[in-house]
Parts: C-alpha cells; sequence; structure tokens
C-alpha cells in the first residue's frame, strides 16, 4: 500500500520539475512511446506523398499469368488475385486512407467546434435541441450511423463522400466535449467583462472563448483520427468506401478475404498489418500529446 | 431518486423519438426502387409500379412515417422487402444470435478487463502499468477485421485448429457453436479490453489517492483489505457506467465482425439489408439498436446513482 502512495506522487514532481525546464515538444521526444508512434506515422506519411516513387511496381498493373503468388524475392508481399504486386499496393495505400481520414476529422473538428461553442455559450433553446439530436445520434454506433449515411447519399465510391459522412458523424461527438470545455469557461470573469463591455455574442464566442477551449479541440482531433481511421477502414471492407481498382487497405482487404480460408493470406494480412500500424502509431503518439499536456 | 429517475425516463423517450425520426428519413432517401430491387432488372414497370404500391413505398413520406410509427408501437415493425415477410422474425434470430456472441466475448472481457487495469492501477509507472496502459490502448484502437484476419490467419490457416466460419450449421451441438463462437469473440474482447481497463486503472487510481484509503492504511489495516474493501468498491462505480456504454459499440462492431466470419447476428442482417435497399428490415434493426443501447445507458446511469451514496443523497442533477 504505502509504496503506491509514495510512488505516485514521486512521478507527478518528477514530471513537474521537468516540466519547468523544458518546452512541451521536448518533453514529448523524452518519451519512447511517442518517438516509436511518429516513427510510424512519418514512415506512412512519406508513403503517402511519394508512395509511387517508392512502389517497386505499378500498383494497378494486373500479371494474369502471376495470380494468387505467395510472397517471393520478386513480390515481397506476394501478388492478389488479379496479379497485381501486394507490396505496391500497400506502400501506396497509405495515401487513400490517410488523405481521407485527415480531411474528415478536420471537417468534424471545424463543425463540432462551432456546434459546440454555440450550444455551450448561447444556451437555452440551442442547447436544448442541440443536446437531443446529439444523444439520438450518438444512441446509434458510429459505423451504423456511416452505414446509413452512405447508403442514403448513394452508395460508397468518392473520396469526397466518405470525408462529408465522417466529418458528419464525428460532428455531434466534438460538439459534446467543446461544449463541456465552454461551460467551464463560461464561469470565469473574463467573459462577464467582457459582456459588460457590450462585446456582441459572435465576437465573445469567437475571440475570447475559441481560444481558450483550443487545447481541448486540438487533443479531440488527434483522439477522433484515429477513430476516422478505425471507421475509413471498416466501411472499406465492408465495400462501402473507396472502390477498386485505387489501391486502398480496407478495399484490398473486401476483394480478397473471400479466399483466405483457402490458404491465400498474404494478400489480406499484409493490408490489415499496415491499418493496425497506423492506427497504433496514431494512438501513441495521441496518448503521448495527452500525457504531456495533462502533466 | 425517483425524480431523477423519472427524468431520465422522459429524455430517453424524446431521444428515442428523434431516433425513429432519424433512422426513417436516413433510410427513406435510400436510391433505388425496392420494387425494382425485388423484382429484378427485367420486370415490367407496372409490375415494379404495382409492388411498390403493395409495399405503400409510393405513399407520401410523411405518411408512411406515420403508418411506420404507429405499426411500431402496435408491435408491427413492417414486412421486409427482399424477403416479403414480417421482418420480426428476422430481427429476432438474428439479434439471439448476436446476443450468444456478444455474451461470450462480455464474459471474457470484464473479468479480464478489470483484473487489468486494477493490476496497471496497483503498478503505477511501473513497468506492468505502462504495458498493459500500451497494450490495452492499441488493442481498442486497431479494427476489429483487422485482428481478425490476423487470427484467421494463425488459428485457422496456419494452425488449423480452430474454424474459420462463425456458424456451426443448424443442430450444431452447444459445444460446437462454442468452438465455432470463439474467433469471432476475441477480436470484440481485445477492443472493449482497453475501454474497461482504462476506466478501471483510473478510478483504482483515484481511491488509492483518496483520504479514505489513506486513513484506511494508517488505521492498521492490511493491505489486501483495504484494497478489497475500500478501493475496489469505489473504483469499479466508473467501470459499470463504461462497461454498459460499450454494448452500443459491441452492436457496431458485430457488424464488421459477423460480415468477416460469416455468422447471421443482426449486424449482418444490417449490412445485408443495406446491400438489397430492404428499408423495413434496416429501419427495424437500426431502431432495435438504438433501443437496447439506451436501455443499456439507463440501467448503467440508474446503477451508479444507487452505488454512490454521493449521487444517490443529492448530486443528482
Amino acid at each position: 500500500m504505502t509504496d503506491v502512495v509514495t510512488t505516485a506522487p514521486a512521478a507527478e514532481v518528477a514530471v513537474a520539475s521537468a516540466r519547468g525546464e523544458l518546452p512541451p515538444w521536448r518533453l514529448l521526444l523524452r518519451r519512447p512511446t511517442f518517438i516509436v508512434g511518429a516513427a510510424i506515422l512519418l514512415f506512412w506519411v512519406v508513403c503517402a506523398v511519394f508512395g509511387h516513387m517508392i512502389a517497386p511496381q505499378d500498383p494497378l498493373a494486373q500479371q494474369l499469368l502471376a495470380t494468387n503468388k505467395a510472397p517471393s524475392g520478386a513480390h515481397w508481399f506476394g501478388t492478389d488475385q488479379l496479379g497485381r504486386d501486394v507490396f505496391s499496393r500497400v506502400i501506396v495505400g497509405a495515401r487513400s486512407i490517410l488523405v481521407i481520414a485527415f480531411f474528415a476529422t478536420l471537417l468534424g473538428t471545424v463543425a463540432g467546434t462551432a456546434l459546440g461553442l454555440a450550444m455551450g455559450y448561447l444556451g437555452g433553446v440551442v442547447d436544448m435541441v442541440g443536446g437531443r439530436i446529439v444523444e439520438a445520434v450518438l444512441a446509434l454506433p458510429l459505423i451504423v450511423v456511416a452505414i446509413m449515411f452512405v447508403v442514403a447519399v448513394g452508395g460508397g465510391g468518392s473520396a469526397l463522400t466518405i470525408i462529408i459522412i465522417i466529418g458528419l458523424v464525428f460532428t455531434p461527438l466534438i460538439a459534446r466535449t467543446v461544449r463541456t470545455a465552454v461551460l467551464v469557461e463560461r464561469q470565469q470573469d473574463y467573459l462577464a467583462s467582457a459582456r459588460l463591455l457590450g462585446e456582441n455574442r459572435a465576437y465573445i464566442m469567437f475571440v475570447e472563448v475559441l481560444p481558450n477551449v483550443l487545447p481541448a479541440v486540438f487533443v479531440e482531433f488527434t483522439v477522433r483520427l484515429g477513430y476516422a481511421i478505425f471507421a475509413i477502414a471498416a466501411l472499406a471492407f465492408l465495400g462501402l468506401g473507396v472502390q477498386q481498382p485505387t489501391p486502398d487497405w480496407g478495399a484490398d482487404i473486401n476483394a480478397n478475404y473471400g479466399v483466405l480460408p483457402a490458404g491465400y493470406w498474404w494478400m489480406t494480412l499484409f493490408p490489415a498489418l499496415a491499418i493496425a500500424s497506423l492506427v497504433i502509431a496514431i494512438n501513441l503518439v495521441t496518448d503521448s500529446i495527452e500525457q504531456v499536456l495533462a502533466s | 431518486m425517483a425524480t431523477y429517475i423519472l427524468k431520465r425516463l422522459g429524455l430517453a423517450l424524446v431521444t428515442l423519438w428523434l431516433l425513429s425520426v432519424i433512422v426513417f428519413f436516413a433510410c427513406h432517401v435510400l436510391p433505388g426502387d425496392p420494387g425494382r430491387a425485388v423484382l429484378g432488372n427485367l420486370a415490367a414497370p407496372s409490375a415494379v409500379a404495382a409492388l411498390d404500391h403493395q409495399l405503400g413505398v409510393d405513399r407520401p413520406l410523411v405518411v408512411q412515417y406515420w403508418t411506420w410509427i404507429t405499426g411500431l408501437l402496435h408491435g408491427n415493425m413492417g414486412l421486409s422487402t427482399q424477403f416479403r415477410a414480417p421482418v420480426e422474425p428476422y430481427i429476432k434470430a438474428a439479434l439471439i444470435n448476436s446476443l450468444k456472441l456478444a455474451a461470450l466475448a462480455f464474459v471474457i472481457v470484464v473479468p479480464l478487463g478489470i483484473v487489468g487495469g486494477v493490476v496497471a492501477a496497483l503498478n503505477y509507472g511501473r513497468t506492468a502499468d505502462r504495458v498493459i496502459s500500451v497494450a490495452g490502448l492499441s488493442a481498442t484502437t486497431v479494427p476489429e477485421f483487422v485482428s481478425g484476419i490476423v487470427l484467421i490467419v494463425v488459428f485457422g490457416v496456419a494452425l488449423k485448429v480452430l474454424p474459420v466460419s462463425a456458424s456451426a450449421g443448424t443442430g450444431a451441438s452447444p459445444a460446437s457453436q462454442f468452438q465455432h463462437l470463439i474467433l469471432p469473440a476475441i477480436p470484440l474482447v481485445l477492443v472493449l479490453f482497453g475501454y474497461i481497463a482504462r476506466m478501471a486503472r483510473a478510478g483504482t487510481i483515484e481511491a488509492l489517492n483518496s483520504d479514505y484509503a489513506r486513513t484506511a492504511t494508517l488505521k492498521g489495516l492490511k493491505r489486501s483489505v483495504v484494497i478489497r474493501r475500500h478501493i475496489l468498491r469505489n473504483s469499479l462505480l466508473p467501470t459499470i457506467t463504461v462497461i454498459a456504454t460499450q454494448t452500443g459499440y459491441l452492436i457496431g462492431g458485430l457488424v464488421v465482425v459477423e460480415t468477416l466470419f460469416n455468422y447471421q447476428g443482426i449486424g449482418n442482417l444490417i449490412f445485408k439489408a443495406v446491400n438489397s435497399k430492404d428499408f423495413p428490415m434496416l429501419a427495424a434493426a437500426v431502431l432495435t439498436i438504438g433501443v437496447i443501447y439506451m436501455v443499456a445507458t439507463l440501467i448503467a446511469d440508474i446503477l451508479a446513482t444507487m452505488l454512490n451514496p454521493r449521487l444517490r443523497l443529492g448530486g443528482a442533477e
């Protein structure tokens, strides 16, 4: 018992004293989890930007005489059912998921922050109505909501559709977090003085309140980015995301998991491991940022 | 306490009504024609129009919503356009299958998550804590179909020790059914483990640092007694709430897991209803999920209130 009680404050003191000397980014670099996560994330970002130059072969080129080939020196990750090089598709496929996830999360964060500010600051009817709608949407699993929206706007396919849908689904989630942060700010004296000075509501909301809830918004953005990857990959796996022949990890798994029990594991396993490494990397980074901000 | 529960019930009803509106209208902008989807591309336009009329999909949306919602209140969930039969038996059968899978996942993950979180908290800041926290966080964020694929490759394809399909076939023995459900349950366990362990850890750390824990230690109680009697009782409170809210996630996870393992559950039913534009089936299944989730959340809230004297006596909103 005693050792637990003593270790906890000791660790906090150590962090606090280090914090006094170092800026937050230096603290981040001291965390091994952050280094590992950032390195993996950087690797996939490089693949997303320069993928076509790194990939040894054309990810779209079909070699119909070399289909379903197991991993070898010529094809590190083997070939798929159309004879396409799986390694090249995994490298180039980083682009689709990263681009969609980033812009979807950005859209959700901007819209959710605006909605959360309005609900938290204006209160009253806006808060009541907004709150009920948010709760109704949250009563469904994220992936089910996304499926309904995808079908409602006319099936999967374009990256833009997926960005808008995931952004819309994230909006109430982010709005709820921002609303809570705004409610805390509302109690502060600086807002009372701004109101007494006769500033208008929009000015107070965006110029006075917004900068103070930005750290919460930033943490929410990084957390949601991980969820976005999760949701986008799941939609693509269900055949509702990016369509073939565009290299996309989830869509490639959807196209090939049917032959998995027959022993053709490489065309499914490697994109799956790519998704796993990306989400784990993002969460290692997110967790480190949260811990540094919290300490 | 009673007014709190009544207030929560009232809010839940309003949310439920809103949910029905959202589900109905989201399903109703479905592109395509249910009559055409059933009869196929070669059917005569007159036959499609006749079936649309018979299904009632050619009437104004508000009228259709009214018919649907009054039907629901009388326990009639509508006719499936893909099977041309009432949807209730399909939903019921799928729900039972999903519940078996979900129950197996819960039975494994709840004790595992709580023990993991408590062990991490008791080793706060040490290696065991970091390992459990980072592993839990990683497990939580990996999509179910990704871990499912790894499991299929390892246990189904390489070692050949477990079946890769979740359906044991009709008339299979409970033992065989159980064997088929092991692999599909693990991805759900992995995702839930992180959430539950995280809450149990946070709750335990808070309880460990509390004044009453220090008092209990200083008055000479053994460490095991302090942990059992003072710490666990307080730390598990938030965990109960998290477990209940995770039922909603669990159903979302089922859509993916049931598709990967080809299991006839509610998730698979939704997936198939989407693909065949079966609006009554989709709406009924999604609404069923919403109701289950809201009931679970409500029970969690009431349970948390009853277990926590501070909330029970005054602070309940």
